[in-house]
């Protein structure tokens, strides 16, 4: 199964086992990661599940629907060109390895 | 109370009634019942098949080709019977139109939007909790769980200050319309005329005052999103939806933290987890029980095979305590991973009035921790009595200040 790691705003690094089919965002809550929020549990309403992607994996992403990108404009941290909402990033095998920084909030 | 019928080989049939006064007075051991015959049953009642696990809620929840929307999410099939009302633009539509309409209401109520009016939402709670703190004694329902929204929703949706009265009773009418042709229901909807005229008129373009969530509805006519005709009609669904809800929600947050003292006391010392606290009572209490689905084609649900045109009844609470979900299901633990509750819904009628709800929870609950020590129950608890909402009519109690 690929693995992927979520960098905290501290630095402090967590890999995570992603399990067949989930989203980086399904892999962070069952790991009990903290500075992912996901109040809407994956269905692209909240906006809680905001990451910013390495640059370098950017274009691997599947591409961004409009209502992703409608409610990144209204996260609690700072846009930025790599943003993405973590529940619509389903991790496949080219994507093992794919690194994440977390923001400072999510709400 | 278990015997195979002609509704499908295996399906439990259970003689249980979801929308009577014995089971609104205590419905967990029911809700256990539900969960524990299996995946699938069916109520010889009403005549419909029902879920109650949380595998089988969120499924039927996430396939809305199969389990439609358009033919109501009551009990009441509008293939063949008249709805009540003109159907709702949104909770009772499917794709292709449901999606345009729900991208007007998403944005009219986006997390930009919420940003916007926190600073706002946030002084009426302090304001709220000044008032309460000069009286220390009060109905946390009356002047706490409904002064509160209605002291800052009207306004936000621009609403005039005439006939707001009518606001809660309308909703009531609405939530107990999806229930069966019970007395609640019918009731409801004798009494409803004039609280039809008074949604109705307000919806209108001109009764809504500019830079309101109502407004912002009507201005998506000259961008072409909508007509000029639906724009009312979808103003209604926050007229709807957007009040009695967060009133039992935040009713359903202050009563959990009143009966469990010490999430009280976790809540004070961490003003952070107010959010999540408000959160885990929609989980815990689930103000909105239950809803219906109406199947398209025949379909097979965990081994039981549903036909068409059959109504499937959702049960929104008993998937929030399942245990083959959740840990301890029965304790309100504010510092729960709470994400994937169905008290919202799931997949695309998830509440489009979500954020609205977590932004009036968490304003709530931090300005209450923040100045009160002690929330003490002092009477008996009188529950409100609705086929779709489960809440209090009263909670009388008394705050010791922080
Ligand atoms: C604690 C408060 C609330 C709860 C528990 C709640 C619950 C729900 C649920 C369970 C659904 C799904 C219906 C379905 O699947 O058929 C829903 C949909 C909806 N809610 Fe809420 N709600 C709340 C607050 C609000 C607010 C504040 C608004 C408006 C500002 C609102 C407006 C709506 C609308 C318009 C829909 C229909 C969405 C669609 O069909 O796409 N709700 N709500
Ligand atoms: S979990 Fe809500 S938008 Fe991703």
């Amino acid at each position: 199964m690929p693995a992927i790691t979520f960098i905290h705003p501290d630095g402090k690094s967590d890999r995570v086992e992603t399990g067949d089919g989930e989203s980086a965002m399904q892999a962070a809550t069952r790991h009990g990661l903290d500075g992912i929020l996901a109040e809407c549990g994956g269905n692209a309403m909240c906006a809680t599940c905001h990451v910013y992607v390495d640059d370098g994996s950017l274009a691997l992403l599947p591409a961004m629907a409009d209502d992703e990108d409608a409610l990144l404009d209204g996260t609690a941290s700072e846009r930025r060109p790599n943003s993405r909402l973590s529940c619509q990033i389903k991790i496949t095998p080219a994507l093992d390895g794919l690194v994440l920084r977390l923001p400072e909030r999510q709400v | 109370m278990t015997v195979s019928g002609p509704a499908g080989s295996g399906i439990p049939h259970l003689d249980v009634d979801p929308f009577d006064m014995k089971f609104f007075a205590d419905p967990y051991p029911t809700h256990e019942l539900l969960r524990e015959a299996g995946p699938v049953v069916y109520l010889d009642r009403w005549n419909v098949y029902a879920v109650a696990r949380y595998a089988e809620v969120h499924a039927v929840l996430n396939d809305p080709a199969t389990f439609c929307s358009s033919r109501g999410v009551g009990l009441s099939d509008f293939k063949k019977e008249t709805p009540w009302r003109p159907p709702s633009l949104i909770l009772e539509a499917d794709p292709p139109a449901h999606t345009r309409t729900r991208a007007v209401l998403s944005k009219v109520l986006s997390p930009t939007v919420m940003k916007q009016v926190r600073d706002r939402f946030a002084a009426a709670a302090e304001a709220r909790v000044d008032a309460l703190l000069e009286t220390r004694s009060f109905d946390a329902i009356t002047d706490l769980a409904e002064a509160y929204p209605l002291s800052i929703f009207p306004d936000a949706l621009g609403l005039k200050p005439e006939g707001r009265e009518h606001l809660i009773p309308y909703a009531s009418v609405v939530f107990n319309a999806f229930g069966p042709p019970n007395q609640l229901r019918q009731e409801a909807i004798e009494r409803s005329a004039p609280h039809q005229a008074y949604v109705t008129e307000q919806c209108q373009r001109e009764n809504l005052a500019p830079g309101g969530f109502g407004a912002c509805i009507h201005a998506q006519v000259d961008e072409g999103a909508i007509t000029a005709t639906e724009a009312p009609l979808l103003v209604r669904s926050l007229l709807s939806a957007g009040l009695d809800t967060t009133v039992n929600g935040i009713a359903a947050a202050v009563y959990c933290l009143a009966r469990f003292p010490d999430q009280w006391q976790r809540l004070r010392q961490d003003l952070t987890l107010a959010r999540g606290a408000f959160e885990e009572a929609v989980r815990f209490e689930s103000p909105v029980q239950t809803f219906f689905r109406t199947t398209s084609r025949e379909v097979e649900l965990s081994g039981a095979r549903i036909g068409e045109g059959e109504k499937v009844l959702m049960f929104l609470a008993a998937a929030n305590r399942d245990p083959r979900r959740w840990d301890k299901p029965d304790s309100y633990d504010i510092t729960r991973r709470t994400s994937g509750h169905v008290g919202f819904g799931s997949g695309i009628h998830m509440c489009v009035g979500q954020l609205v709800a977590r932004l009036e929870g968490e304003v709530m609950l931090t300005a209450l921790a923040r100045r009160i020590e002690k929330i003490e129950i002092t009477g008996e608890p009188k529950r409100r009595f609705n086929n779709t909402l489960r809440g209090l009519d009263s909670l009388p109690v008394t705050i010791t200040p922080a």
